[in-house]
């Protein structure tokens, strides 16, 4: 058997386990509700008076995905560990990155699955004007990069602990660490203290200004490149942590 | 079939595997025995690749399961300490994973999983999810898990724990039968597994080997191994000590139990070797002097006092830190 078709296999396996249980069903209502309620309510979207999806919808995924996500990946390793499949996994012909890529890919189809509920925003929004179609493709996609980039991180940090609700709360702080570094309030703050060229640096760091650019309808290769890396290297991690989780230390 | 050679393993300061080496060819069953903590599972995660050895080498099937990991734990069939499966998925989802995982698809991966489903009697349960199933049935998913692909390895880690005595019975004779074409290694803390299975038993003490023996030569190194047990009336015990002390071959007689009108005696041999002699003799003895013999055997040795001397002389020596 080939590493894909492994890998294939068990994102089956982990997808069909998140839906075989009512925690998902929770987790999407949740989702949607809380989508709706930014973007309607709290987004101003009618206010605004233009028929545009992007800033009232997509301007809340990096704080709504900041719980949501690690709610939603916080099991993934932490329940391996806890139940002991981990060793069971890992002396099936499965290498330890099948293993993680096949349980990434599953928790973020399943947040893909969850973020493409929310279609009938895009229908309302439709109906009431003629939207930029390219705009809320782009959205979309930075939206699902982003949900992967938290989930990554997510993931690290539930290889770390058998405990879910720790996993949970140390993603929940690096991922809003990864917001804050570019969020105005905060970079205001540092740039009375630090150089301006420091402040920049250090702001392309978040996940912030690297989202706004799908929101705006670019593609821009550096921000995916961007969200890639974050995953890349966080999967990375997880591998790591994994080894020397089998090792014993 | 699985090649084990100078295995270590250390926890930060602690010495969980120190330096274990055998070898298991296909057709035999090897037994793991040993006290709590003396590092059996360690031992056999390390053979399983699931924990890399501090140092040492497992070889399976002629594949290094460090540099050729895939292809080694290919061949492999492992059941886990304490039978972990995935609880959100029925029996019948969690084989079909396994199997597909072993690169099983279409009718044969719905043959095979059938074929354990018999094999392990899960027929009443296949349906239900794996966290509602009782102690017993989870234990037997994941021993079903381990046979899916047939393989020529099997590491089984108390492969009878928490089984009822039919089910145990049918695992011990399913190992034994699968024993006779495959390479099997099994730890069990049950020592009548070991002569109920096993063609060779190790006995490993705080992380090393400390017997290396077949079940008949292990109840050789006990005390009782070759003794004769008699019982017999129409003589008190004290005259019937007297009588067979002075018998050819013997080198001691205890009385088991003083009892008022029956004399029950052990006669030790001189040596090991004597098999029937001392029985016969024993037995002339008994007729020459008109006693009625009740009973009369020669011990085979008992397991327990075996495992018993061998892992607490160890312990004595150096306690546990
Ligand atoms: N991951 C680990 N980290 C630290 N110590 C460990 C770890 N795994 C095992 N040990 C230690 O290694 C020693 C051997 O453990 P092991 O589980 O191999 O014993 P065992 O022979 O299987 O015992 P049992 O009969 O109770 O199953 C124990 O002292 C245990 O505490
Ligand atoms: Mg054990």
């Amino acid at each position: 058997m080939n590493g894909f078709s492994t890998i294939k296999t068990i994102t089956r396996r982990e997808l069909g386990s998140y839906f075989s249980s009512p925690v998902a069903y929770v987790f999407i209502v949740i989702f949607l509700a809380l989508c709706g309620i930014f973007t309607f309510l709290l987004g101003g979207f009618f206010e605004r008076g233009e028929a545009s999806l992007v800033r009232p919808f997509f301007d809340w995924h990096p704080w709504l995905y900041l719980f949501l996500v690690p709610a939603a990946g916080m099991r993934v390793w932490a329940e391996e560990r806890r139940l002991g499949t981990l060793e069971l996994l890992l002396t099936m012909p499965v290498t330890p990155w099948q293993a993680i890529v096949g349980k990434f890919l599953a928790s973020w189809l399943f947040l893909i699955i969850a973020l493409a509920l929310t279609f009938p925003t895009v229908i309302t929004v439709c109906y009431l004007g003629k939207p930029d179609m390219g705009t809320i493709i782009t959205g979309y996609l930075g939206s699902a990069l982003l949900a992967g980039a938290y989930l990554a991180v997510t993931c690290m940090t539930s290889a770390m602990t058998r405990n879910q609700v720790i996993s949970f709360i140390v993603s929940v702080v690096i991922c809003f660490f990864l917001i804050a570094v570019g969020w105005p309030p905060v970079t205001t703050f540092f740039s009375g203290l630090l150089p301006d060229r420091l402040v920049d640096l250090i702001s392309t760091f978040s996940v912030l200004p690297h989202f706004a650019g799908f929101q705006r309808g670019v593609i821009d290769s550096r921000d995916v490149v961007f969200f890639v890396s974050i995953m890349g290297f966080a999967l990375f991690c997880t591998g790591v942590i994994i080894r020397n989780i089998r090792s014993g230390h | 079939m699985i090649k084990v050679d100078n295995l270590k393993k250390s926890f930060g300061a602690k010495r969980a595997v120190d330096g274990v080496s055998f070898t298991v060819e296909r057709g035999e069953v090897l037994g793991f025995l040993g006290p709590n903590g003396a590092g059996k599972s360690t031992t056999m995660r390390m053979v399983t690749g699931f924990i890399p050895p501090s140092e040492g080498k497992v070889s399976v099937g002629g594949f290094d399961m460090l540099e050729q990991p895939l292809p080694a734990k290919r061949l492999i069939g492992y059941l886990p300490e304490n039978a972990p499966s995935y609880n959100d998925m029925t029996v019948h989802g969690f084989l079909s994973f396994t199997a597909e995982i072993r690169g099983m698809t279409g009718d044969t991966k719905k043959k095979a999983v059938d074929r354990v489903v018999e094999m392990c009697f899960l027929e009443s349960v296949i349906h239900q999810s794996v966290d509602t199933l009782s102690k017993g049935y989870r234990h037997r998913t994941c021993f079903a898990q381990s046979i899916i692909h047939d393989p020529d390895v099997l590491v089984l880690d108390e492969p009878t724990d928490g089984l009822d005595p039919n089910q145990k019975h049918e695992v011990r004779s399913l190992i034994r039968r699968m024993g006779e074409k495959k390479a099997i290694i099994f730890s069990t803390h049950i020592l009548e597994e070991v002569d109920a299975v096993c063609s060779r038993a190790i006995i490993i003490d705080r992380g090393r080997i400390v017997a290396n023996w077949t079940p008949a030569q292990l109840r050789q190194q006990s005390e009782l191994a070759g003794a004769v047990t008699l019982k017999a009336t129409g003589v008190t015990s004290e005259h019937a000590q007297e009588r067979l002390r002075t018998a050819a071959g013997v080198k001691n007689v205890s009385v088991v139990q003083k009892l008022p009108n029956l004399a029950w005696l052990r006669v030790y041999p001189a040596s090991k070797e004597m098999n029937g002699a001392l029985a016969r003799e024993v037995a002339s003895v008994a007729a020459s002097q008109g006693w009625k013999i009740e009973e009369l055997h020669t011990e085979e040795g008992r397991l327990d006092e075996v495992f018993r001397n061998i892992t607490m002389t160890d312990t004595n020596k150096a306690p546990q830190s």
